[in-house]
């Protein structure tokens, strides 16, 4: 069955029973398993099965991409993804010259310059298209780094259980009780505020909530028959939580990672308005609502506004995106 | 209950230690000159011998260590680099002001929030749930500081309803401190209205179709009784939980909004705290929100065992 079978159906229906219409003969299955809904069942019914999951999986994904929700998101993203890449090639005006309208500033938005300009006469508009591009970088890296941390550590804590997990349960819990923004403040002041200082506290902070999502996923599979078997033949603990048990949590980590973009995102932008973050004249979305947001009492609100909706926007876009994966994983 | 409540003391107090010692990290965790780090390659060297003096990263590295287990619990946390005055002379009362902001924020947010997510679930699926939901979920995935910016245009310079400076002259009345202080606390409300909608919207669903609420509408209740005595109790305990955990975030997303505000609180504080270099403050700010946090959460968990017998049961044994 590819992706284009017309006898397809419903999403509905494939969330409640995955892989219910397979043709595939099951020959090691019982009647009243109608999907390889265990891993067990999957590891002990070899390569067919195998190949199932990875159909599951197409499956899933297909679900995703019909969800108008992430359709949305994704368009938002990859909006201001071009903007980031093309920067200011294809801006209406120079993000960064103040030049550009002699005792012109703070002017409100007009046709010339939509979102108006800021007080040293610069294009609003051009400085927002201009702007996605520290948050971009820095959010996903921090994410992935720390879900990269946290599934090691959630593995571990899940898999050898007893006094490891209780000593890392510990420190998790912490963790937890930090104020993100707080410690990140604490962090880039003593440490300094580059660029890999926000990436590494970022990841720092989500890497134990990552791993106490991992760690309950690792215990739920971690006395089922297929780790059991794996031990008994002798495989290294690396191999069995990497190669055996890492797979069959593939969806819980995703989940992890999309909503972690969400909030890793929130933490940037906070972070560079709070100062901690790219310096101006960087036309970065936090950096410029700090600058002007003093203005607003003035009645000057475009050079806040709209760098603020941007920020909006582009969270709220991850934020979609998130929610749709984590519905159809967690439904299937 | 004695016992589930000493467990639980003892699991605070241990967590407020590893909470100590991150802190104590954040600021050691790489080894040499603290002093020379904080305060940049150009400082001259008596300034940063200075630094490191008054702040006590001269000692050995165990003494240090003691001193700021033993700052923990006596809520003495040193003294400020920039100012000379003790830490907490400093951050207590900024604490008191932004939790009135919180507070306010709070006071606004968990009735409505709670309605919300009871109006959601009993329209399960319906469009004026998707509402709900859709709209929780963007809202709570704003920053802080975007809400307060935008609320702040619209509310306190279009529509001149509120103050742009948060901060009231001393003297004001309390009915006169609410006109500054609501616009940043609906800033805040927006923010944290998402998650306690959404944790009491799946509580109530799963009580409506729970067992014991068919049992209590057979038995001749009305709607609005079931809903009160059964449905409502067993849904709070997750409600209750999210909004403890809130407490914590709250004054992490206050910082933006105090920032936007000027609002003299414990966020405006650290914010002058991290342009002065002032790592006491800071580090005394950090420990002082992480012990609220673990003190609402404390409460919390004491509270659901009062509600819940099978909680307090299954903890103690």
């Amino acid at each position: 069955m590819n992706d284009s079978d017309p006898r397809f159906p419903k999403p509905e229906e494939i969330v409640s029973t995955p892989g219910a219409d397979v043709l595939v003969p099951r020959t090691t299955m019982s009647s009243t398993a109608v999907a390889p809904t265990t891993p067990a069942e999957i590891e002990l019914s070899g390569v067919v099965q195998v190949s199932e999951r990875q159909q599951a999986r197409r499956e899933n994904w297909r679900l995703i991409r019909r969800r108008p929700a992430f359709i949305v998101g994704v368009f938002i993203v990859m909006v201001w993804g071009v903007c980031a890449t093309l920067g200011d090639r294809i801006t209406p005006h120079s993000p960064l010259d103040f030049r550009v309208v002699p005792n012109g500033a703070h002017l409100s938005p007009r046709a010339k310059y939509p979102f108006g300009t800021d007080e040293q006469g610069r294009d609003v508009l051009s400085r927002v298209m201009a702007g996605s591009r520290d948050v971009l970088k820095v959010a996903p890296l921090a994410a992935l780094l720390g879900v990269l941390f946290g599934v090691i550590i959630g593995m571990v804590m899940g898999y050898f259980g007893r006094w490891v997990d209780n000593v890392l349960s510990r420190i998790v819990e912490a963790f937890l009780a930090l104020p993100v923004l707080l410690v990140a403040l604490l962090a880039v002041t003593t440490l300094g505020s580059s660029t890999w200082v926000v990436i590494g506290v970022v990841a720092a902070l989500f890497t134990p909530i990552v791993a106490r999502t991992v760690r309950s996923a690792v215990i739920a599979e971690r006395d089922l028959d297929y780790v059991t078997s794996a031990k008994l033949r002798g495989e290294s603990s690396v191999f069995v939580m990497f190669r055996e048990i890492l797979p069959n949590v593939s969806g819980p980590i995703i989940v992890e990672l999309t909503v972690r973009i969400g909030y890793a995102v929130f933490t940037v932008a906070t972070l560079s308005f709070l100062g901690a973050g790219p310096q101006p004249p960087s036309p970065d979305w936090g950096a410029q609502v700090s600058e002007a947001y003093n203005s607003i009492s003035a009645g000057i609100w475009w050079t806040t506004v709209f760098p603020a909706a941007a920020i909006a926007s582009l969270v709220i876009a991850v934020n979609l995106i998130a929610d749709s994966v984590q519905s159809v994983v967690e439904a299937s | 209950m004695g016992r589930f409540l000493l467990r639980r003391l003892a699991s605070a107090v241990i967590t407020l230690w590893l909470l100590a010692t991150i802190v104590f990290l954040v600021v050691n965790v790489l080894p040499g000159d603290v002093g020379r780090k904080v305060l940049g390659p150009f400082a001259a060297k008596e300034d940063v011998a200075r630094y490191n003096h008054q702040i006590g990263t001269d000692r050995p590295f165990l003494s240090q260590y003691f001193t700021s287990i033993r700052r923990l619990f006596t809520l003495d946390f040193g003294t400020s680099y920039q100012s000379g005055v003790s830490v907490r002379s400093l951050i207590f009362p900024a604490l008191f002001r932004s939790g009135k902001l919180a507070l306010l924020a709070l006071i606004i947010t968990v009735p409505v929030s709670i309605a919300a997510g009871i109006f959601a679930a009993r329209r399960q699926d319906k469009p004026a749930d998707r509402i709900v939901v859709t709209t929780g979920l963007a809202t709570s995935s704003i920053p802080e500081f975007v809400t307060a910016a935008v609320l702040m245009s619209i509310f306190c310079v279009h529509w001149k309803l509120g103050r742009v400076f948060a901060t009231p002259p001393s003297g004001t009345s309390v009915i006169g401190q609410f006109r500054y202080l609501i616009t940043p606390a609906l800033a805040m409300v927006v923010a944290y209205f998402g998650y306690i909608a959404r944790m009491s919207r799946a509580g109530v669903i799963n009580g409506l179709q729970a067992d014991y609420s068919r049992t209590a509408t057979m038995k001749g209740l009305s709607k609005g009784q079931v809903m009160r005595k059964h449905i409502l109790r067993n849904a709070l305990a997750p409600t209750i939980t999210v909004i403890s955990v809130q407490v914590g975030y709250l004054f992490g997303g206050i910082i933006g909004v105090e920032k936007v505000f000027n609002y003299h609180g414990l966020g405006s504080t650290m914010l002058s705290a991290v342009v002065n270099k002032d790592v006491p403050v800071l580090q005394g700010a950090v420990l002082l929100v992480g012990i609220i946090y673990m003190i609402s959460t404390l409460l919390a968990d004491v509270f659901i065992a009062y509600l819940n017998p099978r909680v307090r049961l299954e903890t103690s044994r």
